[in-house]
C-alpha cells in the first residue's frame, strides 16, 4: 500500500509541477495582454474626457483630468492601473461615474452566461451526437441530412436566423415574446439562435474526428478481438474521437461569458455582449479595458482547464507533460 | 491432421476513386490443425487483404467480398454468420496479430484493460480473475514484471514489447488458429528473430495452427510447415516448406528464393533484385500476372491464366511450364535455396 | 481449348512497353489530386458557384437597370423586388441589386486580401520557426501563444477602436494583426513533420543541399496544407467583416458591404424582409461555396484518404 501511494505521488508530482508552470505562464500572458491594451488605449489621440464629451468648459475638463489622474505621465498612470488591478479593482466607468467594472460584470454576465450556457450545452451535446451518428452511418441518409444541416448552420449568419425566427414566432405566429428578459419563455428564441452555430460546428468536427478514429488500426484490433459493436463504439471510438474536441469545448465555454452581441441586441437581452459594444460606441475606455482584462482572463483560464483535462484524458500527453516539467 | 480453416475461391474487390481494384482473385487454401502455414508475397499482392477477409475485417472499408467465396472454419462459413456468432469466433477461436503494434493498440487504454476486455467478452470471468489471467498471458509471452505492465499504456513500451502484448491479447482465449499479419515487419532484425521464436514456441506449446503472413521468404524457412506464394492477387504455388525451398516450380518462387540475402554474398552487387513492378490490380489480368516479368514467359502465358496443377500431392503450382507441351527448364531456385 | 506448339516457346521477359502496360502507374501527386478533385461533383459545383458570384459582383452593376447605386430616389423607397428593381430598393430608394453587387466587391475583397495577408505572414513566420529550430523556434512559438491567448474578436474590436479609422484597410489590419497565428502553427507543424520524414532524411544522406530540400520537398508538401487553410480562412474574414459592419465598426457609408447592408435592413426586417435576405443570402452562398470548395480540396489533397 505504502509503495502504491508513493508510486501515485511520484507519478502525479510532475503533473503538478507542469500545472504550476502553466499558471505562472498564464499570469505572464495576462500581464502582457493587459499592458498592450492599456498602452493601445492611451495611444488614442486626445484625452478620454474629450473623446466622450466634446463641449465641456475647459475648467471642468481640467478638473476631471486631474481627478482621474489623466494629467500624469503615461508611465505613472500605468503603474497606478497595475496597482489598482492587484488590489482587485478592475476600474470604473467614466461615462457613468460610480459604475464599477466588477459590478457591470456581476450584473450583465449572468444573463449572457445563462443564455449562452444553455445554448452551448444544447449545441455541443446535439452537435457531438449528430457528428457521431453521421460518422457511423457514413454516406447514408442520416449522414447526408446531418451534414446538410451543419453546412447551413455554419453558412447562414446568426442575424438572419435571429431575424427570421423572431418574425415567424413572435409576429406571424405569436408563440414567444418578441424582446426583453422576463422569465424562461423570453430565453427560448435566443437560445435557439445561439445554439445553431455550435451545433453545426461540433457536428462537422466530431464527424471528421470519428472518421479519423474509425480508420485507425486499433479499431480493427478491437473487431478482431470479437468485441461487440456497442463496446467498440463506447470504449474505443468515442473516447479517442472526443479528445480533439476538448480544447474547442473549453474555449467555447469561455466565450459564453462575453455573450453574443447580435442575439442580445436583436432580442434586447441585458447581457455583457451588448454592454461591451455600447461601451465601445460610448468611448467608455476604462470599461473596455476592464472588460477586456476579465474576458481575456476567462479565456486563458479555459485554455489551462483544457490542458489539464487533456492531460487527465490522454496518457500520451501526460508523459509529454512530464518531460516538459 | 484435420482441416481447421478452409478458404475457397475467395475474391475481394475494392472500389477506389480511380476504378475497381481486384485485390484477391479466387484464392483457395487449407490450414490444418497444428500446422504453421506461411503466406508469402510482395507488398500489395493481396495477402493482408486475404487475412483480413477471413475474419471479415474489411466491412468498414470499401471492399466487397464476392458472394461465391467461402471461408469455412470448423465447418462453419464465417462469411455468412450473424454478427453475434462471428464475434464468438473472433478473438476466441481465432486470434489475430497485426503488423504495427503501436497503431493497433488503443493509445488511451491501459494494456491490462485491453487484454481484460478481450477475455471478459468471451468468458464469464470476474474482473479479478480476468486480471489474473491477463497477468499469466503476459508471462506466457515472456514479458518481465507483468503485474506492473498491466497498468502501462502502449506508448510507454518498446516495439518488441508491444508486439508481445498483441500476441498475448490474441492468445487470451486459447485460439485454435492464430493469424499473424506481418508480425515482425515493423521491428528491428534482432527483435524480429525473438518474436518469431516466441511464436514458434507458443504454437508448439498451445498446439494451435498459425497462419503467418509475410513478405520475407527468409524468415519463413525455419518456422513454417507449409508455404504458399501469392502474386497479383492469386496463389501461384503451394507446398511444404521443403518443396518450396528445394524444388520451386514457379519462376516467381524461384526468383524470390534467389532474392534472399545469404551470408556468402560479399559484394553488394551479389544481391539479386527481380526487375519490373507488380501488375496493376485494376486490370482484368486474364493472363498469368507474372508473365511480363518472367524469364521463361511464353506466348500462352499472355493469353490465359494457367490452371492449378500438381504432380506430387501437396505441392501445386499455377504455371504454363507445368503443361506437358511446355519445354522443361531447370529453375535456379533449387541450388539457390540449398 | 486447343494449344499449338507455338504457344510454348520461351520468349523471356516482355519489352519495357509491355511491362509498363501491366504495371501500376505511378501518378504524380498533383495530377492525382486534380483527378480526385474533378471527380468530386460538389466541390466542382462550389467552384463554379464561386466563379459566378465573383462575375456577378464585378459585372452585375453593368447589366443592372439602375447601374448608379448611389443615386437616391425619394419616389422609389422600399420597393419590393420587381422586374425593374430585381432585389427591390432600400429606404433611400437605391436599387438593391446594384448595392448588393457593390457591397459584395468590398466583402469578397476583404475576404481575399485578409486571407492572403494572413497566409503569407503565417507561412513565413511558421516556416522560419521550423527552419531555425531550437531556441529561436521556442521563442517564436511563445509569441504566437501569447497572441493567441486573446480572444480573436476582442483584438479586432480593440484595434479598430484604437486606430479609429473606418477605412477598409484599417479593418483588414485589425483582422489580420493576430489572425496569422493559427496559420503559423499549422505551417510550422507540417514543416517539422516533413523534415522528420524518411524521404527528407534520405535526401540529407544523399548530400542534397538544404536549399534544394526546402525547395523540392518542404515547400511543395506544405503548399497543400496552406491552400486548404486559405479556402477555410476566406469565409471567416467575410463573416467577421459582416459582424463588424453590423456592429457599426466596419465599412462606413458611402462605401458599403454585405454586412452593412444587412445591418441597415435589420430594423425594418418585419416590413421589408428582402432588404436583409438578399445581402444575407449572398453572404450565405459565398460562405457555402468556400466551405464546400475547402472540403473538396482537403479531400483531394489529403494523402491519408488515398486508398
Amino acid at each position: 500500500m505504502q509503495t502504491h501511494l508513493h508510486r501515485l505521488f511520484e507519478s502525479w508530482m510532475p503533473m503538478f509541477k507542469y500545472i504550476l508552470k502553466r499558471i505562472l505562464y498564464m499570469a505572464l500572458v495576462m500581464w502582457i495582454v493587459t499592458s498592450i491594451t492599456f498602452f493601445l488605449l492611451h495611444a488614442i489621440p486626445g484625452d478620454p474626457i474629450t473623446a466622450m464629451v466634446q463641449d465641456l468648459p475647459e475648467e471642468t475638463r481640467q478638473a476631471y483630468l486631474v481627478s482621474y489622474g489623466f494629467d500624469q505621465p503615461v508611465g505613472k498612470q500605468y503603474l497606478m492601473y497595475l496597482k489598482q488591478l492587484f488590489s482587485g479593482n478592475l476600474g470604473q466607468s467614466l461615462r457613468y461615474p460610480g459604475r464599477k467594472v466588477a459590478d457591470i460584470v456581476a450584473n450583465y454576465s449572468p444573463v449572457s452566461a445563462l443564455v449562452g450556457g444553455i445554448a452551448l450545452a444544447v449545441g455541443v451535446l446535439l452537435g457531438l451526437g449528430c457528428g457521431v451518428l453521421a460518422a457511423l452511418k457514413r454516406d447514408r441518409w442520416p449522414d447526408r441530412a446531418v451534414m446538410l444541416l451543419a453546412l447551413l448552420g455554419t453558412t447562414i449568419p446568426t442575424f438572419v436566423i435571429a431575424s427570421v425566427l423572431q418574425y415567424a414566432l413572435t409576429v406571424t405566429w405569436p408563440v414567444f415574446p418578441t424582446t426583453g428578459y422576463n422569465g424562461a419563455r423570453y430565453l427560448v428564441l435566443p437560445v435557439i439562435c445561439m445554439c445553431v452555430g455550435p451545433l453545426a460546428t461540433y457536428a462537422r468536427y466530431m464527424r471528421s474526428s470519428m472518421l479519423d478514429v474509425v480508420n485507425q488500426d486499433y479499431i480493427l484490433t478491437a473487431e478482431a478481438k470479437g468485441l461487440s459493436e456497442r463496446r467498440i463504439i463506447t470504449h474505443h471510438m468515442l473516447r479517442n474521437a472526443l479528445l480533439p474536441c476538448v480544447t474547442m469545448i473549453c474555449v467555447s465555454v469561455a466565450g459564453i461569458f462575453s455573450g453574443s452581441f447580435i442575439v442580445e441586441s436583436i432580442f434586447s437581452l441585458p447581457g455583457l455582449g451588448r454592454y461591451f459594444i455600447s461601451a465601445i460606441s460610448d468611448r467608455d475606455y476604462f470599461v473596455v479595458l476592464g472588460l477586456n482584462v476579465v474576458l481575456t482572463g476567462i479565456y486563458v483560464c479555459s485554455i489551462l482547464v483544457s490542458d489539464i483535462l487533456l492531460m487527465l484524458l490522454d496518457p500520451r500527453i501526460r508523459t509529454v507533460g512530464e518531460e516538459a516539467a | 491432421m484435420g482441416e481447421l480453416l478452409n478458404v475457397k475461391n475467395l475474391s475481394v474487390t475494392f472500389s477506389a476513386y480511380n476504378g475497381e481494384v481486384k485485390a484477391v482473385r479466387g484464392v483457395s487454401f487449407t490450414v490444418y490443425e497444428g500446422e504453421t502455414l506461411a503466406m508469402v508475397g510482395e507488398s500489395g499482392c493481396g495477402k493482408s487483404v486475404t487475412a483480413k477477409a477471413i475474419l471479415r475485417l474489411l466491412e468498414r472499408s470499401s471492399a466487397t467480398v464476392s458472394s461465391n467465396s467461402v471461408v469455412e472454419f470448423e465447418g462453419k462459413n464465417l462469411l455468412t454468420l450473424s454478427g453475434k456468432e462471428l464475434n464468438q469466433i473472433r478473438g476466441n477461436a481465432i486470434g489475430m496479430v497485426f503488423q504495427d503494434a503501436m497503431a493497433s493498440l488503443n493509445p488511451t487504454m491501459t494494456i491490462g484493460n485491453q487484454i481484460i476486455e478481450t477475455i471478459r467478452s468471451h468468458k464469464k470471468l470476474g474482473k479479478r480473475e480476468a486480471s489474473k489471467r491477463a497477468c499469466e498471458l503476459l508471462e506466457l509471452v515472456e514479458l518481465p514484471e507483468p503485474q506492473a505492465l498491466l497498468r502501462r499504456y502502449p506508448h510507454e513500451l518498446s516495439g518488441g514489447q508491444r508486439q508481445r502484448v498483441m500476441i498475448a491479447m490474441a492468445l487470451s482465449c486459447d485460439p485454435k488458429l492464430l493469424i499473424a499479419d506481418e508480425p515482425t515487419t515493423a521491428l528491428d532484425v534482432t527483435i524480429q528473430a525473438q518474436i518469431l521464436e516466441l511464436l514458434q514456441r507458443l504454437q508448439k506449446r498451445l498446439a494451435m495452427s498459425v497462419l503467418l503472413i509475410t513478405h520475407d521468404l527468409g524468415i519463413v524457412a525455419g518456422v513454417a510447415d507449409g508455404v504458399q506464394v501469392m502474386y497479383g492477387g492469386s496463389l501461384i504455388e503451394k507446398g511444404t516448406a521443403q518443396d518450396i525451398f528445394c524444388s520451386p516450380k514457379h519462376p516467381y518462387t524461384a526468383a524470390l528464393l534467389t532474392a534472399i540475402p545469404r551470408r556468402s554474398m560479399e559484394r553488394r552487387s551479389d544481391l539479386y533484385a527481380l526487375p519490373g513492378t507488380p501488375p496493376d490490380l485494376r486490370l482484368a489480368l486474364d493472363c498469368c500476372p507474372f508473365a511480363a516479368r518472367c524469364k521463361y514467359a511464353m506466348p500462352i502465358c499472355k493469353k490465359q491464366m494457367p490452371e492449378e496443377t500438381g504432380e506430387t500431392p501437396g505441392h501445386s503450382c499455377r504455371c504454363w511450364l507445368q503443361h506437358p507441351m511446355a519445354p522443361r527448364v531447370a529453375l535456379n531456385g533449387g541450388e539457390a535455396g540449398g | 481449348m486447343e494449344f499449338s506448339p507455338n504457344d510454348f516457346v520461351i520468349e523471356g521477359v516482355s519489352s519495357t512497353e509491355e511491362q509498363e502496360r501491366l504495371a501500376s502507374r505511378p501518378v504524380t501527386y498533383a495530377r492525382d489530386a486534380w483527378s480526385r478533385f474533378r471527380k468530386n461533383k460538389i466541390a466542382v459545383a462550389a467552384a463554379i458557384l464561386l466563379l459566378l458570384l465573383v462575375l456577378l459582383v464585378v459585372f452585375g452593376p453593368l447589366v443592372s437597370t439602375y447601374p448608379v447605386a448611389e443615386r437616391a430616389n425619394a419616389r422609389a423607397r422600399n420597393l419590393a423586388p420587381s422586374a425593374e428593381h430585381w432585389f427591390g430598393t432600400d429606404s433611400m430608394g437605391r436599387d438593391l441589386f446594384t448595392r448588393t453587387c457593390i457591397g459584395g466587391r468590398a466583402s469578397i475583397a476583404i475576404g481575399l486580401t485578409g486571407a492572403v495577408i494572413v497566409i503569407v505572414l503565417g507561412s513565413l513566420y511558421g516556416g522560419l520557426a521550423a527552419l531555425l529550430g531550437g531556441r529561436a523556434d521556442d521563442l517564436m512559438m511563445r509569441v504566437v501563444d501569447i497572441f493567441s491567448s486573446v480572444p480573436n474578436l476582442l483584438v479586432i474590436i480593440l484595434v479598430s477602436v484604437v486606430i479609429d479609422s473606418k477605412s477598409i484597410a484599417a479593418m483588414i489590419f485589425a483582422m489580420t494583426i493576430t489572425g496569422w497565428c493559427p496559420t503559423a502553427r499549422i505551417v510550422r507543424s507540417q514543416m517539422l513533420q516533413i523534415s522528420r520524414s524518411e524521404y527528407v532524411t534520405a535526401a540529407r544522406l544523399m548530400d542534397i543541399s538544404p536549399v534544394k530540400i526546402v525547395l523540392r520537398h518542404l515547400i511543395p508538401n506544405t503548399m497543400s496544407v496552406i491552400l486548404v487553410d486559405t479556402t477555410f480562412r476566406i469565409p471567416g474574414f467575410i463573416f467577421n467583416e459582416a459582424f463588424l459592419s453590423y456592429v457599426g465598426l466596419g465599412v462606413q457609408p458611402p462605401q458599403t458591404s454585405w454586412g452593412s447592408l444587412a445591418a441597415a435592413a435589420q430594423g425594418m426586417f418585419q416590413f421589408y424582409p428582402w432588404q436583409l435576405l438578399f445581402p444575407a443570402g449572398a453572404i450565405a452562398l459565398t460562405m457555402l461555396a468556400f466551405t464546400l470548395l475547402g472540403d473538396g480540396l482537403r479531400d483531394a489533397l489529403d494523402p491519408r484518404l488515398r486508398r
